[in-house]
């Protein structure tokens, strides 16, 4: 791991023991405090029922595959989770794509307007998602009535609602990366005979795939991990994950096992996509956000 | 600069224009209804039953029989709590909604007041047999008194003392409690070794409503006026507040630990011998699903103050129940009404209401023996006797969401063991009457 | 194999991009053919920011001037216009209505500040422990990340059980093994709630915090730390004097995003304290959402938002401001 890791070491000189026992110290306390949910989260996943609804145990009275059995039938987890992939995945690629576009725009080209657009963009990080829920909503219900494209309660109008609030932060991220691609490559490119897209496919996007790959991470973790607005627009057909997982709350009793079953398994697809792809992460941040 | 500027104000007047177009919408479906799919309905059910899987399988066969009867395909959707009244929102905002649709009878009457509802004058009861075949109780909670209702009965229930039989008999009680009084000896007799006299669902809000409105009318307060202004700081409704915290706070029966609950966990806790007694609605499903046999629990009138349950001050339960409304903008209302009249007809009725275990609000359907077991009957003639609807005023769920906020912040000052004074409730009860909306 | 090679290279490319002037480099607009161009690919971001974000403000704030309530809801549009009346509901502290917004943006504030304040240290001190070389450091970064890749919902969810009064982890801890209270408390009402959201919402966003600084951590020379050792300074020195300063431009952009994802928060409240929450932990969003979604007073409720709004643009601005400044300053 450390091999191929990009950090750089500090300082030639040994660290003071001061120095070594903060950090022993330091970073001990902070893995018990980050670790603490997910020994309960998996743990709790593997106790019988008595376990989670009386007293907390440490260590279960006896070990149960039981609640991951159940949760796909005490409610239909299946679907929410097709549901909550297709979304999010579709809201990701689409998000990227625009993205992609947009940031190449803005740093490759001179016009009119830039900076407006900039600072709208970044600016609707600001609003509460509270303030436009219910007007984008009524604007769904329109385009509806208007065009027969079913957006409300839909899975296309949750992608679109989706793919937007991860744009700006990727727009800006993928500026900052864009602008970090020397400009003489894709000028060479354009000399060769490639249009201006084939520059930006040929040489920009192939050189800037950690940032892209960032942006696409965030935007996936954005759309599996909303919960208001899927709240309010989906229905029994689309509703997704994140409003679906109330749903073993909800019954005369709560199912804690369950729970705990159905939250591992509904994270392990996005933690063990974000850990494999973080280096991207990082890489992405440094160059682009972090500049 | 200039470009800016330009840019700016063609993108400020494009939002505009559309912001404008997308105002047409919902008045071109906002008028009345139609019958242009007459084949169709779509109908939105509560969930009534353990689960939602549990209400489809209920609900199927008989919305099967009703399109062998008229031709009628309906599409259902059971929807959770926690999302019908957001989805019934949506649904009047926009006008696309369902045809047909469960709501809380409590909701009747704001509801009504947003006049997305068809209203149930002489022409559209007659359609389904007419205002008399329905039980008077549960046509007092359809909508505001003097107007035409906005819904029309489906489901009633009502609240009884539930109580394990083996925990009243090892404390040596004979007979289940009949007032507040015996409720409170009885349960510190058997408030000990960790378990309960009584169950809570503390941060509940609509449960700690329906319980201090049914306590208030006890001592004979109300809170709203005759006139629908907001009065819950009378005398009544402070000393009724304080008496149910205080079934925490100085009686001890409830546990603390109720509090916090609000996703029926006191069901759970009596359903497991953890507390003794739960004030419920139609709780028989539900201890079943649980694991608990019919015969380990005994079913009794919910407790008054003194004498027997009545009118007046001797109410024991609020009006609970389901109404089955039509969206005024449906575009098949002879089909809706055809729908209704089939949901509330006596076959139908029976069969749900045994289903779900509750009582029907449809009179010739009451006959039936399976609403006379040791389950149904004592909610039968609780409602038949001694239960009063909930406010119909347009404010109610203000009402539900300030007052019941107001009980569940009492609750949590029992369980932390601060003092509940009668100064502190009052002042809990003034804050939530000025969050009313000024008339 | 791919991912070293990609690593490699964007480190390359880090290196020549954070030489000032490289990226800004003179442009050449005799090589852009079509001046239609750039609009065309910012299409469509543009018509989708504008159908999503910007209309929908536009409808919010037109809605904030009306009165709006469930008698005039089934058609917005036809909503009498009622001028500042929902503003001056919102504001006036001495009414029930301004006192409880005002209230819960004292929590707000509070929460905020504590939460952005926590977040940032922590970030910044693990990713300057993890700086250097040592075993195990890998498997530290990545554990560190998981509460960040957690979906929200579950991590709250999770954080909610360990909450409960009767049956979870905390009380266990606290009340049953190490007898620090008297009897076992409650977490997810009362007072207490305030701890148990800012508990939450640290552990669940501090890593992004870690992510950035360790990402603006590369992105200092090597040289410098050289330089400082030669001229003799400790470690806790050079932290002092390089790793903190250089951060700063870093700072300041991690410190305004925490800010506004904080302040903004609706997921973790929601999902912790559900509908309603209990008045000590009323953040600003969740109360709104109250005011409007439970009583269908969407004129008051958009009014609200429209404040919070501009109150946040207010902070951003005067941030951005004071910041800029201070850099511009210190630079000189």
């Amino acid at each position: 791991m450390s091999s191929t890791s990009p950090a750089r070491p500090r300082s030639p000189m040994a660290a003071p023991r001061s120095f070594l026992w903060a950090r022993r110290i330091f970073l001990t306390l902070l893995t018990g405090f980050v670790l603490l949910p997910v020994y309960v989260m998996v743990s709790s996943s593997l106790k019988p029922l008595e376990d989670v609804s009386g007293t907390f145990r440490w260590l279960p009275s006896g070990l149960t595959i039981r609640p991951y059995i159940d949760i796909w039938s005490t409610v239909p987890l299946a679907k929410y989770f097709m549901n909550s992939a297709l979304v999010a995945g579709a809201a990701t690629v689409c998000s990227v794509v625009i993205a992609v576009f947009a940031a190449y725009a803005v740093s490759r080209y001179r016009f009119r307007g830039k900076r407006v657009f900039t600072v709208t963009v970044l600016s609707t990080q600001m609003f509460p998602g509270i303030l436009f829920l219910l007007p984008l909503f009524l604007i769904y219900v329109n385009i509806g009535n208007a065009t027969g494209i079913a957006l409300f309660g839909s899975r296309g109008g949750l992608i679109l609602t989706y793919l937007t609030f991860s744009l700006p932060f990727s727009i800006w991220m993928l500026i900052g990366y864009f602008d970090s691609v020397p400009r003489d490559l894709d000028e060479a490119a354009l000399v060769d005979g490639c249009g201006p897209l084939g520059a930006l496919f040929r040489v920009v996007v192939p050189a800037a795939i950690p940032g892209i790959v960032a942006v696409a991470v965030y935007a996936f973790m954005t759309a599996w991990g909303e919960v208001l607005f899927a709240s309010v627009m989906t229905n029994d057909t689309t509703r997704t994950l994140a409003v679906g997982l109330q749903g073993y709350a909800t019954q005369t009793e709560v199912y804690w096992n369950q729970v705990m079953a159905a939250s591992l398994v509904v994270s392990v697809p996005v933690v063990a996509g974000f850990l494999l792809l973080q280096r991207y992460l990082v890489a992405g941040l440094t160059a682009g956000a972090v500049k | 600069m200039r470009s800016i500027r330009v840019a700016a104000i063609g993108a400020v007047t494009l939002s505009l224009a559309l912001a404008v177009s997308a105002c047409g919408g919902g008045s071109s479906t906002g008028g009345g209804g139609s019958n242009d799919s007459p084949k169709t309905l779509t109908y939105w059910a509560s969930n009534q039953g353990a689960s939602i899987a549990v209400d489809k399988k209920v609900l199927k066969p008989e919305l099967d029989k009703f399109e062998k009867q008229t031709g009628i395909r309906v599409k259902l959707e059971v929807i959770p709590w926690s999302e019908l009244l957001n989805r019934i929102l949506t649904a009047t905002t926009s006008g696309q909604g369902p045809d047909v649709l469960n709501i809380g009878n409590t909701w009747s009457a704001s509801l009504q007041a947003s006049g997305a509802l068809l209203s149930w004058d002489d022409k559209n009861f007659g359609g389904i047999g007419g205002k008399d075949r329905f039980v008077d109780s549960a046509l007092g909670s359809t909508g505001v008194k003097g107007e035409d209702p906005a819904a029309v009965p489906l489901y009633s229930m009502a609240y009884a003392l539930y109580y394990n039989k083996k925990m009243f008999a090892d404390a040596g009680i004979a007979k289940p409690p009949a007032t507040w009084d015996e409720v409170v000896a009885d349960g510190k007799k058997l408030s000990k070794d960790g378990k309960w006299g009584l169950g809570a669902e503390g941060a509940n809000l609509s449960e700690n409503i329906h319980q201090v409105f049914v306590l208030a009318k006890q001592h004979g307060a109300d809170f709203f006026t005759a006139d629908g202004k907001p009065d819950f700081t009378s005398d009544g409704a402070v000393t009724a507040i304080k008496q149910y915290v205080d079934l925490m706070a100085k009686d001890k029966i409830i546990a603390p630990g109720n509090a916090e609950y609000a996703q029926n966990q006191s069901l759970s806790d009596f359903a497991k011998g953890k507390t003794a007694m739960v004030l419920w609605q139609t709780a028989s499903a539900t201890f079943a699903s649980l694991g608990m046999k019919d015969d380990e629990w005994g079913v009794a009138p919910a407790p008054v103050r003194s004498g027997t349950p009545g009118t007046g001050t001797a109410v024991n339960s609020m009006v609970a129940g389901i109404n089955l409304a039509v969206f005024k903008n449906t575009d098949n209302h002879d089909g809706a009404v055809k729908f209704v009249k089939f949901m509330t007809g006596d076959a139908e009725q029976k069969i749900l209401n045994k289903a779900y275990g509750s009582i029907p609000p449809v009179k010739a359907a009451q006959s039936d023996p399976a609403f006379n077991t040791q389950a149904t009957a004592a909610l039968r003639d609780t409602l038949a006797k001694s239960a009063e609807a909930l406010p119909q005023v347009a404010d109610e769920s203000q009402f539900e969401t300030s007052v019941g906020t107001a009980v569940k912040e009492l609750f949590a000052d029992a369980a932390a063991g601060r003092p509940v004074t009668t100064a502190s409730v009052k002042a809990k009860l003034e804050k939530a009457q000025q969050q009313m909306p000024a008339k | 194999m791919t991912t070293t090679t990609a690593n490699a290279e964007a480190d390359r490319r880090t290196v020549s991009g954070s030489t000032p002037g490289a990226a800004r480099g003179p442009r050449r607009p005799g090589r852009i053919r079509r001046v239609g161009l750039p609009y065309l690919l910012l299409l469509p971001a543009l018509v989708l920011e504008l159908l999503v974000h910007l209309v929908p403000m536009v409808m919010g704030i037109l809605m904030s001037f009306k009165a709006l309530t469930r008698f005039s809801i089934r058609d917005w549009s036809a909503a009498p216009w009622s001028g500042f009346d929902n503003y001056k509901i919102s504001v006036d502290i001495n009414a029930p209505a301004g006192e409880a917004l005002l209230h819960s943006f004292w929590v707000t504030c509070g929460f905020t500040v504590l939460s952005v304040g926590l977040c940032w240290l922590l970030g910044t001190a693990t990713a300057i422990f993890l700086q250097d070389t040592f075993r195990g450091r890998g498997v530290l970064r990545t554990l560190f990340l998981i509460p960040y890749a957690l979906p929200v919902y579950t991590a709250v969810i999770t954080w909610a059980f360990m909450f409960q009064h009767d049956n979870g982890l905390v009380n266990h801890v606290l009340h049953d093994q190490l007898g620090l209270t008297d009897k076992p408390s409650f977490w997810l009402i009362g007072d207490n709630s305030f701890i148990a959201l800012l508990t939450v919402s640290v552990w669940k966003g501090w890593p992004f915090a870690f992510l950035v600084v360790m990402a603006g951590l590369q992105n200092i020379p090597k040289e410098l730390y050289e330089a400082a050792a030669l001229d003799g300074a400790g470690m806790w020195q050079q932290i002092r004097r390089i790793t903190l300063p250089t951060l700063r431009p870093v700072n300041q952009v991690l410190v305004l995003v925490l800010f506004l994802w904080t302040f903004n928060d609706f997921n973790t409240p929601y999902v912790l304290f559900g509908k309603a929450a209990p008045e000590a932990a009323d953040l600003i969003s969740i109360h709104v959402y109250q005011t409007t979604f439970a009583t269908w007073n969407f004129g008051t409720g958009s009014a609200m938002s429209v404040l919070l709004l501009l109150f946040l643009l207010v902070v951003t601005g005067l941030y951005l401001l004071l910041t800029s400044r201070r850099r511009k300053t210190a630079d000189v």
